[in-house]
């Protein structure tokens, strides 16, 4: 899985740093969405769905790659 | 299209206790938009209710196509929304389009992020406890929106915003002036002057020495990016946003949960449960009717109905939030659920600046009561609580509880 987010969508909620910070930082600068990890390990999948689905900008998307990448 | 009940304000507003009232799911009934009938107010131009969750999440991302900026009114007056904004809206967000949007916003926005609101954390939880602290000291009984749900939002607007200690009970006087429903254009329009220019004072004075509040981050920050009059607007946007939406909140979701003991309990008990519950109990009663209208700028296609360039748009929150392609059996409320992707604070560029300091008010607030008075319970037959009309935010008028 790969995941990208939109600074320019983020509305800045901090909604998917509360959910899941072990891949989503928000900037003390901008408020905006930073990405500590594009590819997030297997076992964080359900989390980060979940956050992109939260996301109250649709600012986070997934990406689906070949399995070969994980 | 449908006719409006008079007296009962427009169709998207009407509730039956926690719910979206009969009418408006009748109305909206296998069709995510319906045309509405909104009275002279839009000078015959079309209104669109939007009641399915796509459909909410579709018009509220999409700020290129629907704009915030048009008020409901004849377009003639409206016009394209590019002439001079009237002074009261001036620095108030929702009124913005990008990019004059995103500029102000920018400047906004780090003001209220998680970290930032963790620190305020402490002060929240102090002005819960002193609020619970005075509940046990005068009571039993109580009445719970005047004892606790009403000034903890208060307080807690004061603290970021900066406003004095020796103000607080001037300015929160004002402020609910302002708010109150049912008043008429004039009184109101006076409440709001009054607001106003307690607010342009408190703002004159953070520029010459700002203090460690809200204000006078911005102030210090920002200094000559943003004006006196947006400061201005930005508070009264606040207020707007801060007080009713958060009172209400905490009075009906307390008489929520006192309606539902098994899950009051857990709310209560397991302090990681609840996350989740505030997000159902957010999802479930979805206290603000609808974010700001939206005019279209385009025509759009909306869940198979087109809507044309220059027709206004009304999203409903609690019917969006109760739309069975959202999740299964909606109207049930369970704290058990996995958080659904609700829209209480809005979708897209105008989401709810506040939502991370909101939902910090209500996950501390709503165990800390039930904790600290485990007998809590309504101190009048549930029949006789009575509801808000002609709110911009659902909630309760009084809850009188005993313990």
């Amino acid at each position: 899985m790969e995941l990208r987010v939109d600074r320019h969508r983020c509305a800045g909620s901090g909604l998917c740093m509360a959910q899941v910070p072990a891949v989503f930082d928000q900037s003390d600068e901008d408020g905006k969405v930073l990405l500590n990890a594009p590819a997030p390990a297997p076992e964080l999948a359900a989390a980060v769905r979940l956050a992109a689905a939260r996301c109250p900008s649709g600012a986070i998307t997934l990406h689906e790659r070949d399995t070969a990448d994980h | 299209m449908t006719t409006s009940t008079a007296g009962a304000g427009l169709v998207h507003t009407r509730r039956e206790r926690f719910g979206p009232a009969e009418e408006l799911r009748r109305l909206s009934a296998g069709r995510p938009v319906t045309r509405i009938d909104v009275g002279p107010g839009t000078d015959g131009v079309p209104v669109w209710l939007v009641t399915g969750h796509a459909e909410v999440r579709q018009v509220l991302g999409d700020h290129r196509r629907f704009s915030t900026r048009r008020r409901f009114g004849p377009p003639s007056s409206a016009g394209r929304g590019e002439g001079p904004r009237p002074d009261e809206l001036i620095g108030q967000l929702m009124d913005y389009d990008p990019p004059e949007h995103t500029r102000l916003r920018q400047i906004l926005t780090p003001e209220f992020t998680l970290r930032r609101m963790r620190r305020i954390e402490p002060g929240i939880t102090g002005i819960v406890t002193e609020h619970l602290d005075a509940m046990e000291r005068t009571g039993p009984p109580a009445e719970l929106i005047t004892a606790f749900a009403s000034p903890v939002p208060g307080a807690a607007l004061c603290e970021l915003i900066g406003v004095p200690r020796d103000d607080r009970v001037d300015f929160l006087r004002r402020c609910h002036a302002f708010l109150a429903p049912g008043r008429g254009r004039q009184r109101r329009a006076a409440a709001g002057e009054l607001l106003s220019r307690y607010v342009a004072a408190m703002v004159a004075r953070q520029r010459t020495d700002p203090d460690e509040g809200f204000l006078g981050m911005l102030v210090r920050d920002h200094g000559d990016e943003v004006t006196d009059k947006e400061l201005r607007g930005v508070c009264v946007l606040l207020v707007l946003a801060g007080l009713d939406n958060i009172s209400g909140m905490l009075g009906l979701g307390t008489l929520l949960l006192l309606g539902h003991p098994d899950q009051l309990a857990v709310v209560r008990d397991d302090p990681r449960a609840v996350d989740r519950a505030v997000e159902e109990l957010l999802r479930h009663l979805s206290v603000p009717h609808a974010p700001t209208p939206r005019t279209a700028l385009a025509d759009v296609t909306v869940g198979e109905q087109l809507i044309r360039a220059g027709e206004h748009v009304l999203c409903s929150l609690p019917m969006a939030n109760r739309d069975p392609a959202l999740l299964a059996d909606p109207d049930r409320f369970d704290i058990t659920r996995e958080p659904a992707a609700h829209v209480a604070f809005g979708h897209g560029i105008h989401h709810c600046l506040g939502a991370a300091l909101a939902r910090m008010e209500l996950r501390i607030a709503y165990p800390a009561l039930l904790r600290r008075l485990p007998g809590l319970r309504l101190a009048v037959p549930d029949d006789e609580v009575p509801f808000r009309v002609h709110a911009l935010a659902h909630g309760v008028d009084r809850l009188p509880v005993t313990w």
